[in-house]
């Protein structure tokens, strides 16, 4: 099943499952049913809790605070990762405020899901990766959908809580195949599930042994899978083993899955496809650097896309993300 | 609690209020009105005291001048309705909860407070109340909070405050839009105090503060007044109608802050500012009182609110 297909059941099982989910979004009714697809056919089977509104993303997730404080379960759509900057205030100063500066006395659990990221040539402003602006924000999770985890697993644990929560989904993983990890294995590789206290799961996939691995990729998303392909390739043509951990919450991180190939490999490449400067890869590094300082075989690597816009243009584009040669190029510097 | 001459339940949290600042069930309407006021206005009056003599930290924004839109408007609310006020928000919160205790506490930064010392005098929380410090993010929150009646297919509504000064800012605009689209229970209640903190609201504001509204489809409720009495008028009015579900509504309040923005900025001409005392709430509702009655309420107030200081320095 493709990631639009699993996400937008997931959404549907949710909705069959809590009368207080509430689907709200730009565009989001049949015969539309969302700029990517994901909520088709959710409009038809639950007329009223699936609505579309006016072009007001500032509006659109403030309303889902008012709902979430009343009781409800309200999972915002924002159409491009872009348009978050149009609801920072709500994030920032209002959803994620609420229960603690309220003592305690309230929740405010709106999840807000936004299809993110580039490649399809949408240019400067429907293709980035802004999520780095909400990592670290006291009080919100950001997650991200990987093609390794579960869907609706993880939409169930995010459910099950009552912190806000920010949902990135690359846009490039909706029309590919989910590859979840059965009996320890992933295709022909050793996977492991952990989950987090919180029922969030991280994905650690090694083609041999941890003990033979090199190294270790910090990944997730769109990036997750691109080094996925990578390392799998490495290992069959070039022998060269490294262990990909694919976390599906990327702030705050679980570490735990983290340190422990870490500590075995003692070395650490951390992937993103946002735009390099004080970002993901900066804070891991910073933490890792903390805790393994001396054990470490080299500096933790970190590898981004170029600081600058994101052009339309395919191969200007090409230039300056991070794609397949990148990380592939990333992965050689710390797999020696 | 049901009083007497308009049939709702005024303080529908007032579990921790003391009787003497919020009134006994059954007392007189122009009494309530009077006591409240005055319970607000020396409250505040009290706070800026206590600023002076170095027991507070932080800032406030005290709205005295103001206290007859709060105590007004929550004399039309129900316990089913929620409120939703901005930063200054003690004249919204201790008329709709009565907790003055609570207040004093929060605002002394104690664990007693409302929330625990955390949220201070801007961001206050309790049972159908909540107010936050951002111009304008809070009233799509509130259009959430009438959604969720909507939804319950519950009688409540959903009231927020803002100022002339949350003109300004587009998510109001935004929610206005999406609340009338969606005959949300929402009452936007708009405080014009004419002035946006040391901007007059001529330098902030084209066009007209009514025209906002109806360009976006709600009926608008509008006064020029700071009679408790007749605020009192229009705002049953303006409830009734959004009680019928027709979809949000609008009261307009054309008023004046008697004091500073927050404390000790005040470029204002004093002789504007003269002139609006004379139309000071609590004289202009005082005067219905007999003085002797007014006298012993004053009395009360007076009494209670020092108690509740001493508690409250004490904690």
């Amino acid at each position: 099943v493709i990631a639009a297909r699993a996400i937008g059941d997931a959404l549907r099982g949710a909705l069959e499952e809590d009368d207080r989910v509430i689907l709200v979004g730009e565009d989001l009714v049949d015969p539309y049913g969302g700029a990517f697809k994901v909520t088709r056919g959710l409009s038809t089977d639950f007329p009223g809790r699936v609505r579309s509104t006016p072009v007001s993303e500032g509006a659109i997730v403030g309303l889902c605070a008012g709902l979430a404080l009343s009781g409800y379960r309200p999972i915002a759509e924002i159409m491009f990762g872009d348009f978050l900057t149009l609801c920072f205030d709500q994030i920032v100063n209002h959803i994620a405020k609420y229960e603690a500066m309220y003592n305690g006395k309230v929740t405010c659990p709106v999840i807000i899901r936004t299809p993110s990221g580039g490649g399809r040539g949408y240019g400067p402003t429907h293709s980035q990766s802004l999520e780095k602006h909400f990592f670290g924000v006291p009080h919100l999770r950001v997650v991200a959908s990987s093609l390794v985890h579960d869907p609706a697993a993880v939409l169930r644990a995010l459910l099950a809580q009552d912190r806000p929560v920010l949902l990135i989904e690359h846009k490039l993983l909706y029309p590919l195949h989910l590859m979840l990890p059965a009996g320890g294995r992933l295709e022909g590789d050793i996977a492991e599930l952990q989950v987090s206290a919180g029922g969030l799961p991280t994905v650690s996939i090694r083609p041999v042994p941890r003990q033979d691995c090199w190294f270790t990729v910090l990944a997730y998303g769109y990036q997750a899978e691109l080094a996925r392909r990578v390392l799998s390739r490495l290992a069959v043509e070039e022998e060269i083993f490294g262990e990909l951990v694919v976390p599906s919450q990327i702030s705050p991180l679980d570490w735990e899955p983290i340190d422990a190939s870490v500590g075995v490999t003692r070395s650490l490449l951390v992937i993103e496809e946002g735009v390099e400067g004080f970002t993901w890869g900066s804070e891991v590094a910073a933490q890792i650097s903390s805790r393994f300082f001396g054990e470490l075989r080299r500096p933790v690597a970190t590898a981004a896309s170029d600081p600058t816009v994101i052009p339309s243009s395919k191969t200007l584009e090409a230039g300056m993300l991070m794609t397949s040669e990148r990380v592939e190029q990333a992965i050689r510097k710390v797999a020696v | 609690v049901k009083h007497d001459d308009n049939g709702r339940s005024a303080m529908p949290a007032a579990d921790r209020a003391d009787a003497r600042l919020v009134g006994a069930p059954g007392e007189p309407r122009t009494e309530r009105l009077y006591r409240r006021m005055r319970f607000i206005r020396r409250f505040e009056e009290s706070l800026l005291d206590l600023f002076e003599r170095g027991l507070l930290n932080g800032t406030t924004h005290a709205c005295i001048g103001q206290e007859a839109d709060a105590v007004a408007i929550v004399e039309q609310l129900d316990a089913d309705d929620h409120m939703f006020s901005n930063h200054r928000c003690h004249g919204h919160f201790l008329a709709r909860t009565g907790d003055a205790l609570g207040l004093m506490a929060e605002i002394m930064g104690k664990p007693e407070g409302v929330c625990g010392g955390i949220g201070g005098s801007q961001h206050l929380c309790a049972s159908g109340f909540m107010s936050n410090g951002i111009q304008g993010g809070i009233v799509p929150n509130a259009a959430g909070i009438a959604l969720a009646k909507q939804l319950d297919g519950s009688a409540g509504v959903s009231v927020v405050f803002i100022g002339d000064g949350t003109l300004g800012e587009g998510v109001t605009y935004e929610t206005l839009n999406l609340a009338s689209l969606w005959r949300l229970p929402l009452v936007v209640v708009l405080e014009d105090n004419e002035w946006s903190q040391s901007t007059p609201s001529s330098a902030n504001l084209a066009g007209s503060m009514r025209d906002r509204f109806t360009a976006f489809g709600l009926q608008v409720f509008e006064i020029d007044s700071t009679d408790v009495e007749e605020i009192n008028a229009i705002a049953e009015r303006a409830l009734a109608q959004a009680r019928t579900r027709g979809g949000p509504v609008a009261i307009v309040i054309h008023t004046y802050r008697l004091c500073h923005h927050s404390k000790n900025d005040d470029n204002r001409p004093a002789e504007e500012v003269a002139a609006r005392w004379k139309l000071d709430p609590i004289e202009i509702h005082g005067r219905r009182l007999d003085s002797s009655i007014r006298a012993a309420i004053d009395v009360e107030v007076e009494s209670a609110l020092q108690d509740i200081i001493d508690r409250a320095l004490s904690l």
